[in-house]
């Protein structure tokens, strides 16, 4: 799995560090989505695929390999 | 037995291809459904993205196709029959069937509706140009083809929508002229003294923001385009062009006839929308979520429908588990809005109602940067944030829980 966030989309609602905190975190100053790491394990997979489904800004997006 | 207990229907039918039914056919996906799936909308694109329409597609900044919520190679990968650019006109409950507008017949075992609202029209303005309402790309289009510098835009509304207009329309060079009834703007959402500290913003960036304002009477017509708008006081406010932002009703007409039950006209009743159990079922074999959809809240018994972008995404996906496990129960939600004007973000968890408690916890009013929770009864109903989206963020399980209330963010 590979993740891509677009920053310029991203409305810092911070939806994804509450559905995976271990992949995701928010800038301090403004909250725009940190990605903690693009290619996480597997046992990360289904709680990623939740952020991406649930982003209101639909600015993370999932590949997989 | 209903048709839904215990097995899995074979044809889902998702009426509305926005953000909600995009959320039924994507996590019925990942839940594992591998029966057929139809998405049917009534516009002829691909499930986009309404919040950008009132921010950067109508600064010019993102073209229009930085609106899909998802690429066509994705949509693909789901195996959807999409029918677009097809309004549904009714359904047949008994024989299961959405009878589209162009007479096609589409059967179904379980069919979710996700048809959201419409932008509500100002009377006696049909066949006027340079009138607008924004729900849709088309509509975005033509409202920012006309925000030049030095024309004279009307907004009728100063709820969100119109806020944010507002405000993007001063950053074309637009004067702007902003009308309420209500006393403050965003009256729905936010309580009084956010509202006035807001009014200041808008007024600051040389907004004529009035609120607590007569009623529209009607619309001044110069060879068939907007020239004033007149107000019940004997006011008139010359015009070039005018953004009707007064609400929506959820799109409805279509499921005359069917077993749903529409709501009344109060929140607390639901205000107008499709109403649905706490797991989004509207009737046997049938279910609703999204802007359109009033699901009832198990605490209070209330049927309450919310108008917020998150909300479509998670009540989609609580659909697409409820479809595929009849044992599955929804966690409680978080009511989760934000707002964009000039270079501001606005963000609430849960609900500042006006007779609540309102505390700013952290920085200030005047620095523009601050948290802000309202509390009842010594216990927490909800949260506002601007400029501080990670701090703010904190609070929400506070929120969530109704937690005691102390001034501190919680651990």
């Amino acid at each position: 799995m590979k993740i891509t966030v677009e920053e310029d989309k991203c409305c810092a609602g911070g939806q994804c560090v509450l559905a995976a905190p271990e992949v995701f975190d928010q800038r301090d100053e403004d909250g725009i989505v940190v990605l903690l790491t693009d290619t996480p394990d597997s046992s990360k997979y289904e709680a990623v695929r939740e952020a991406a489904q649930i982003c209101p800004a639909a600015c993370i997006h999932v590949a997989d390999n | 037995m209903t048709p839904d207990a215990g097995r899995e229907p074979a044809r889902v039918v998702v009426v509305g291809a926005s953000a909600a039914g995009l959320a039924v056919v994507e996590a019925a996906r990942s839940q594992g459904y591998r029966g057929e799936l139809t998405l049917i909308g009534d516009e002829p694109h691909l499930p986009y993205d309404r919040p950008p329409l009132s921010k950067q597609l109508l600064t010019g900044d993102w073209p229009p196709e930085r609106l899909l919520l998802r690429e066509q190679a994705h949509l693909d990968g789901l195996a959807v029959t999409m029918k677009l650019g097809q309004p549904a006109s009714t359904v047949d409950a008994d024989a299961r069937e959405v009878v589209l507008a162009d007479g096609d017949r589409v059967p179904y075992d379980a069919l979710v509706v996700t048809t959201g609202v419409r932008a509500r029209c100002l009377p006696g303005s049909d066949g006027i140009s340079g009138v607008h309402v924004l729900r849709t790309l088309q509509d975005a289009l033509a409202l920012r083809a006309e925000l030049v510098p030095g024309r004279r835009l009307v907004v009728l509304g100063a709820g969100v929508l119109g806020a944010e207009a507002a405000a993007v329309a001063r950053g074309l060079g637009a004067e702007v002229t902003v009308l309420d009834p209500l006393a403050w703007p965003l009256a729905r959402i936010v309580n009084r003294e956010i509202g006035g500290w807001l009014a200041e913003v808008h007024r600051e960036h040389g907004v004529d923001l009035r609120c607590s304002c007569a009623p529209v009477t009607g619309l001044h017509a110069a060879e068939g385009h907007v020239a004033a708008v007149e107000l019940a006081d004997g006011t008139v406010l010359p015009a070039d062009t005018v953004l009707v932002a007064i609400g929506a009703t959820p799109a409805v007409e279509w499921l005359a006839g069917s077993p749903v039950t529409i709501g009344g006209p109060e929140p607390a009743s639901g205000s107008g929308g499709v109403l649905c159990d706490p797991r989004g079922q509207a009737a046997p074999g049938i279910y609703a979520a999204g802007d359109v959809a009033a699901w009832q809240d198990p605490a209070t018994g209330e049927y309450r429908r919310y108008e917020h972008r998150l909300n479509a995404t998670e009540q989609g996906r609580a659909v697409a588990r409820a479809l595929l496990d009849p044992g599955f129960t929804p966690p409680p939600s978080v009511p989760y809005f934000w707002s964009d004007q000039y270079d501001l973000k606005l963000q609430t968890f849960g609900t500042l109602d006006a007779d609540d408690e309102f505390i700013v916890v952290d920085g200030s009013l005047g620095a523009r940067r601050f948290i802000g929770v309202s509390h009842r009864d010594g216990l927490v109903r909800g949260a506002l944030g601007v400029g501080m989206p990670r701090q703010l963020r904190a609070w929400r399980t506070a929120v969530a829980e109704h937690a005691p209330w102390k001034e501190t963010t919680p651990a």
